[in-house]
């Protein structure tokens, strides 16, 4: 695992998949929203506004699959203070609080019309909305150092910490009986989606991974230029 | 177990001799309390519907308040180092500083509970669901307060972050504490929101030294 956490091979690695990743990204959305938007069939029940879903539960997975990214990443971070997991976990971390905060929005505009009201407090919601917090305090925490390694690491920790909020997210709409619906996709009997709507889902939540991994690099790719400019001026000004 | 119990006594006694600081906790739990019969009214029903969750989140609130005194003390003084230094395991020292920050925090706002709970007008058939309700949950309260206390030694806002990092994971305790109450006030047993609180409380008492042990550890590096 650490042949891979030298930089200048990482640099090699990310300049080979980035173009791939975001080309995929850029000429798969228009077609993966074309599908959602036009092809797939109006809901019996919700009319044209359940196409809110193709961008809402895209948005909610990709953001708690960021969150556990992050806690990877800090874990292998921690245990083999491997350098490059804690600069994917920082890099993780932002575009992971927007995906939280676009399944917030959009959750709450398709609550208006089919439950009458943007928010209200349920299991799921509210735990949604502790991960959004967390995500907050993981990127603060690692902004209120001087020393950014000593920042990286408390965050790293903090990380780890608030992983037990993943499971309560993920079964809270099956522990407790709330407004939100339970899970439809991945359920015991197969999804509960007709296949013509399940595919434009399917691919949406493809370009969603497609775009994170093209941020990530860039993001990476950042943060160690950014490294590199600092350890510079240090040697610069100490010599 | 020599090291323990000294730590256990210099903390205590830290914290007696220092009563009025002791004793703010206490003090904002009872002031905030107060504000707000003048924030919804002072309807007595009004009150006792939103009595038991008020005076649970002024409690999350008070521990919040307490907890810098949790190590901040101790590290800006060196004695934090010295105390890494023992022999004995820093897990088992942490548990004993959280011990020594509850007994001196966490167990005076059961003990005041009581009283507020009439001061909200609370039904009597919750003044014993509270207290119970209270000391299964502060603990937990001091055990996760003591991970972003030490994640934030040597921080340069760490009083303004401390409430980011920590009230989110404070949540479950005070949903379970409020169900108790609430059980109990609408003829219920309570027993199984009491249960979990007890649960959630084993859990950190295994798991929370542990991270608040690596913090520590990263914070005197």
């Amino acid at each position: 695992m650490h042949a891979y956490a030298n930089p200048l091979r990482f640099q090699r690695i990310a300049d080979a998949v980035f173009p791939w990743t975001a080309w995929a990204t850029v000429l798969l959305a228009p077609v993966a929203l074309w599908f959602a938007l036009v092809v797939a069939p109006a809901d019996y029940q919700q009319g044209e506004a359940y196409r809110i879903i193709y961008v809402h539960v895209p948005a909610a997975w990709m953001s708690m699959f960021c969150y556990l990214f992050v806690a990877v990443g800090s874990a292998v971070g921690l245990i083999w203070r491997h350098p490059l997991a804690e600069v994917a976990a920082r890099a993780a971390a932002p575009v992971g609080a927007v995906f939280t905060a676009i399944a917030l929005v959009t959750g709450s505009l398709w609550g208006k019309p089919m439950w009458g009201t943007w928010w209200v407090w349920d299991a799921r919601l509210t735990s949604v909305l502790i991960l959004f917090f967390l995500y907050l305090g993981y990127i603060a925490l690692h902004d209120a150092f001087e020393d950014p390694a000593r920042g990286a690491r408390a965050a790293s920790i903090l990380a780890l910490v608030g992983v037990v909020n993943i499971p309560i997210i993920k079964f809270s709409v099956d522990w407790w009986n709330t407004l939100h619906q339970p899970s439809s996709i991945l359920r015991m009997g197969g999804p509960a989606l007709d296949p013509s709507m399940l595919w434009p889902l399917l691919l949406m939540a493809l370009v969603f991974k497609l775009y994170f991994v093209t941020v990530v690099i860039l993001r990476m790719r950042a943060q160690l230029t950014e490294r590199r400019i600092r350890n510079l001026r240090l040697s610069a000004a100490a010599a | 177990m020599a090291a323990l119990k000294a730590l256990l006594a210099r903390d205590l006694s830290l914290a007696f001799r220092r009563g009025a600081d002791t004793a703010m906790g206490l003090v904002f739990f009872v002031v905030a309390l107060s504000l707000f019969p003048f924030g919804v009214g002072a309807s007595p029903d009004i009150l006792a519907r939103i009595g038991a969750g008020v005076i649970w989140v002024v409690a999350l609130l008070a521990v919040l308040l307490t907890l810098d005194r949790l190590w901040q003390a101790d590290f800006e003084d060196g004695s934090l180092e010295l105390i890494l230094l023992s022999p004995a395991p820093l897990e088992l020292l942490v548990v004993v500083k959280c011990l020594a920050h509850w007994l001196t925090s966490g167990l005076l706002l059961v003990v005041a509970s009581p009283l507020l709970a009439l001061l909200m007008n609370l039904p009597t058939e919750g003044w014993w669901a509270l207290p119970l309700a209270l000391l299964l949950g502060t603990p937990t309260l001091t055990l996760i307060g003591s991970i972003g206390a030490a994640l934030l030694l040597g921080s340069r806002r760490g009083s303004v972050l401390i409430a980011l990092l920590v009230l989110p994971l404070y949540v479950p305790v005070l949903i379970f504490g409020v169900a108790a109450v609430e059980g109990v006030l609408m003829g219920l047993s309570g027993a199984a929101p009491l249960l979990i609180l007890g649960a959630i409380l084993l859990a950190a008492l295994a798991l929370t030294p542990f991270a608040t042990a690596a913090a520590l550890r990263l914070a005197l590096e």
